[in-house]
């Protein structure tokens, strides 16, 4: 069972685990705000300088629960610098609240836990608790602010209907159990290819509702109502961690699920049988979430719900990957959403340092941003750099992301989801550029002063990596190649 | 190294230009100007010590340079030169120099970022000319235009009754974007199908020249960048954008639009549309043809119904295009050759006028035709100026634009006679509408009293210059018909072989 190997394979899980006993010490021991912040990033940090340990005994099945394959170190990978961003970001942002200002990062070191977990998982039970290991924490921490009344509302919001996306997914593991007996991935592939004594409708109901309830945690149409109302209401850099590392994990365990779990076969491709028809259901759903997000986005106001709208479009566009299927949609879904972790990244590290917790509401209207580009061009450049990335804009990661998505897509031949993604481009084009022409309207206003440079860092890294993954792409592309799916039973 | 620098000019030039604002509000536009010269010398360099003699079939490229890009995809950094795209770099740089020379007294705000988006916008489109890797040609070709619109939504005008300056720049982008697009689908649909074909993939230009294909892929995919390039070209009808565009754009905006950005969709056609798919586009020549009439004769009557002096000479320009259209769906030696000379000819006298629209707009506040007239008498050198560029654009002979048009008619007239017939009536509206611009801006009952400032010495000099190389390249083309005509022959070539 244990051995040495998993344990070293298990590396980064280990130490983010422990991780999150060293910060609880901390705060118990003596409260100190920078300390706290401090230790957390130097912990992410050490996390994810394991990996290349754990990457020399990978693929590695590590007990029934976890297994450690390129994929899922690349993900750790992903979710690890994803959470440094935000803690940086949320370091600035909370120095003048009021209250108890440490137990933010807490929280946040026990959704990464969860997130890192959740990229391993291949046994229902640890995908469920891994998952919920992974978002209790985030209602806490979109609820963080409870003083005002739009963060708690968030929370409350977010719990309600998270709690019931849960337990539509537990329905949907005990269908699945019923007709297969067993909970591992392989156990349910099994369940598929055999077919032996199957009840086919019980069996594609259980898939259906275990994928709606990881659907709802993407915010795909249509299980999205949740996403604007949470987005807006959370604080800035709690927002750049629900849309980053909240999204990556799911996408991953989605993506195992789906390889392992035979919807596609061995080699990619799709196997005929019941499974098959979820592949509709997914094309469907990829459809909805383009047309649904971007249409939200039209009219928003707030920078924040317009970037809440934009996420259900963009895991509207992933999917189109995942639909596509074969050994280059794992590719394109990491590249996509590599260059999806960078961008929001930087577009809410852009609002986040315009605000501060203290303040009331962020700085997200439209009107906060007016005439940015005079008040503070770097910010401004920032900020449009990754709505150009966002848009797609070539010489920006989301570009290349876009790119992998559509190849992916054509390779399949999946014209209408093609044709949703052109749609969906250009309505995506015109809320994009209308917050960029605000921008660069001309209005007086005071010079933007930032309270520290640890957020506008954030930014800065941010942009640079956007920038460099738009132009020089390769050596992240060479690095996806090389991070498939382990096939393990 | 050396055709880099084509690159690294404007780019590092829009860099120090930016810069420089620090060191006053003029150093940007000293620094722009200086590398504008800079393209045209090192451009004209080449033409210069270059030999254009090779014949068709040899190796199609002058000078060519190569580096590794994304080797996951396939893709290099693969730059060429031929001597049509030579031709349109030196055109580059000169209406890039022209740009900045308008743009002296309009732009008083922010000098250093107007001329870093300018010189990056004409980096963008020398990038057009050069990349023949079709990734890396998209990459230029889309993000040209993200410049561009900070050209216009930040240094444009709102029009009165019209789409703000920032609804105009968002339609542009969206048109083109959306276009762009279904060009970028067809690059993977042709790269595909290369991958089933050969095992190998790459998205280099002469790698994908008769990949093997059904006629039916073949004909989707040539589709695809027709409508990617029918947009920014524009044809009707496609053409949504343009005059909104321009209308509210910056002088320096519409002269790079109609100069630079219309070519680049021609210049697409003749490189990658017919190279790639000869066959395809041997049976889709007659709608592109039939299209090609259709938006001379919009563009024309449009033209002569507008009261925006911008507007009116962005509808000119969309109904010289129609027969550029023609000329390259002709697909004969002779109609190449005069499409070349007609984009030359059409973005200078073209970008003339938009300068004059400017100038006249500077002294006295309007573009509409209706509050002008009569000017001929209050300002000196401007109205003759407008009234030789009005004539080229008419197509009076002795001028470039007669020489492009009556080749392209020449050899349109060998492949569809009765189509040709029809273009000819855009002869007589570009005498209409021209003589109209003349008549409603400069004749007439003037409406004010006074004399307004006639042209500077900077302003003329524009001016003059662009009125020498028309007659230039009216009186001899031939040195324009040297660079273009292995381009020519071979285009020619492939598509004769493809026809029945």
């Amino acid at each position: 069972m244990i051995n040495n190997d998993s344990l070293i394979a298990l590396l980064p899980q280990l130490v983010s685990s422990a991780l999150v006993i060293v910060v609880m010490m901390l705060i118990a021991i003596r409260r100190n705000y920078n300390l706290v912040a401090g230790v957390t990033v130097v912990g992410l940090a050490a996390t994810l300088a394991t990996i290349p340990w754990a990457s020399q005994v990978a693929p590695q099945t590590a007990t029934a629960l976890f297994i450690v394959d390129g994929m899922s170190l690349f993900y750790t990978g992903l979710i690890l610098a994803a959470a440094i961003g935000s803690t940086l970001l949320l370091w600035t942002y909370m120095e003048n609240a009021a209250g108890n200002r440490e137990e933010v990062f807490l929280l946040l070191t026990l959704s990464v836990n969860g997130a890192l977990l959740l990229v391993t998982a291949r046994h229902m039970a640890s995908l469920f608790v891994a998952l919920e290991l992974m978002s209790v924490p985030l209602y806490g921490m979109a609820g963080y602010l409870f003083t005002q009344r739009r963060s708690l509302e968030s929370a409350t919001k977010y719990l309600v209907l998270s709690a019931a996306a849960t337990s539509v997914m537990l329905f949907g593991m005990a269908f699945l159990y019923a007709q297969s007996g067993r909970l591992d991935f392989g156990g349910v592939a099994a369940l598929f290819t055999s077919g032996h004594g199957l009840d086919a409708f019980l069996a594609q109901a259980g898939l259906v509702l275990l994928i709606a309830g990881l659907a709802f945690k993407l915010s795909l149409a249509p299980f999205h109502q949740w996403t604007l109302d949470v987005y807006d209401g959370a604080p800035a850099p709690v927002g750049a961690f629900l849309a980053t590392v909240g999204k990556v994990a799911v996408v991953a365990v989605l993506l195992r699920l789906l390889q392992m779990g035979g919807v596609f076969g061995a080699n990619g491709e799709y196997p005929a049988g019941p499974a098959y028809s979820l592949l509709n259901v997914l094309a469907v759903v990829a459809v909805l979430s383009i047309l649904a997000g971007n249409l939200l986005a039209l009219r928003q106001e707030s920078l924040k719900r317009l970037l809440a709208a934009s996420s259900i479009a963009h895991f509207g566009y992933l999917l189109v990957a995942i639909v596509a299927g074969g050994v280059f949609a794992n590719e394109a879904a990491g590249m996509y959403l590599t260059a999806y972790v960078f961008t929001s990244l930087g577009a809410f590290g852009v609002i986040s340092v315009l605000s501060q917790a203290g303040d009331g509401r962020d700085a997200d209207t439209l009107a906060a941003v007016r005439g940015l580009g005079r008040r503070s061009p770097l910010l401004a450049l920032a900020l449009s750099v990754m709505l150009l990335s966002l848009a797609g804009i070539p010489l920006t990661a989301g570009f290349i992301g876009k790119f992998y998505v559509l190849a992916a897509g054509m390779a399949a031949g999946l014209w209408w989801l093609l044709g949703a993604v052109v749609i969906g481009s250009a309505l995506g084009l015109y809320f994009y550029l209308r917050v960029i022409a605000a921008i660069y309207a001309p209005a007086e206003g005071e010079p933007v002063r930032v309270a520290h440079g640890i957020a506008t860092l954030t930014v800065i890294l941010a942009l640079v990596t956007v920038l460099v993954i738009g132009v020089w792409p390769q050596p992240l592309a060479h690095t996806l190649y090389f991070a498939p799916i382990a096939q393990v039973p | 190294m050396t055709i880099t620098w084509l690159l690294l000019i404007p780019f590092l030039g829009g860099l120090l230009a930016w810069q420089m604002e620090r060191a006053g509000r003029d150093a940007p536009r000293h620094i722009a100007l200086a590398c504008t010269v800079l393209m045209v010398a090192f451009s004209a360099g080449i033409w210069l010590g270059g030999d254009f003699s090779y014949g068709p079939g040899e190796h199609p490229w002058l000078v060519e340079e190569q580096a590794p890009w994304i080797d996951r995809l396939g893709i290099t950094f693969h730059l060429a030169l031929d001597g049509l795209g030579l031709v349109m770099i030196v055109l580059t740089g000169i209406l890039g120099a022209v740009a900045v020379l308008a743009s002296w007294k309009e732009v008083t705000h922010r000098t250093g970022l107007f001329h870093l988006n300018l010189m990056w916008t004409l980096a963008g489109v020398v990038g057009v000319f050069l990349a023949v890797d079709l990734f890396l040609f998209f990459v230029f070709w889309e993000v040209m235009l993200v410049p561009m619109y900070f050209l216009i939504t930040v240094w444009g005008r709102d029009v009165a009754g019209g789409l703000t300056r920032a609804q105009a720049a968002t339609k542009f982008m969206i048109y083109t974007q959306a276009a762009g697009l279904l060009m970028l689908l067809s690059i993977l649909g042709l790269v595909l199908a290369h991958v089933d074909a050969t095992g190998v993939l790459t998205f280099g230009l002469d790698d994908l020249r008769n990949t093997p294909m059904s006629p039916t892929v073949a004909y989707v995919l040539m589709l695809g960048f027709f409508i990617a390039f029918a947009v920014k070209l524009p044809v009707v009808p496609l053409h949504g954008w343009l005059a909104d565009t321009h209308a509210a754009s910056p002088t320096a905006g519409s002269v790079d639009i109609t100069g630079l950005l219309l070519k680049t969709a021609a210049f697409g056609l003749l490189r990658f549309a017919l190279p790639l798919f000869p066959e395809a586009s041997r049976d889709f020549a007659y709608i592109a043809m039939a299209l090609g009439v259709v938006t001379i004769v919009y563009g024309g009557v449009l033209a002569f119904a507008q009261t925006h002096t911008k507007r009116l000479i962005a509808y000119a320009s969309l109904s010289h295009m129609g027969f550029v259209l023609i000329g390259i769906y002709a697909a004969n030696v002779l109609a190449i050759q005069g499409v070349v000379i007609l984009m030359l000819a059409g973005a200078l006298s073209t970008a003339a006028l938009f300068v004059i629209a400017g100038q006249v707009f500077e002294r006295t506040g309007s573009f509409d035709t209706a509050t002008l007239g009569g000017l001929w008498a209050r300002m000196a050198l401007i109205p003759p100026f407008a009234l030789f560029f009005a004539a080229a654009t008419l197509g009076l002979p002795g001028l470039g634009n007669f020489v492009g048009e009556f080749l392209v008619l020449f050899g349109a007239w060998q492949v569809d006679p009765a189509l040709t017939a029809a273009a000819c009536i855009g002869l007589v509206l570009a005498a209409v509408y021209a003589l109209a611009l003349l008549h409603r801006v400069f004749y007439g009952p003037a409406k004010a009293e006074g004399a307004l400032a006639g042209a500077d010495v900077r302003e003329a000099a524009v001016l003059f210059v662009l009125a020498i190389l028309l007659v230039l390249l009216g009186l001899y083309p031939q040195p324009v018909l040297d660079m273009s005509d292995s381009l020519a022959t071979r285009i020619a070539g492939a598509v004769a072989v493809a026809s029945p």
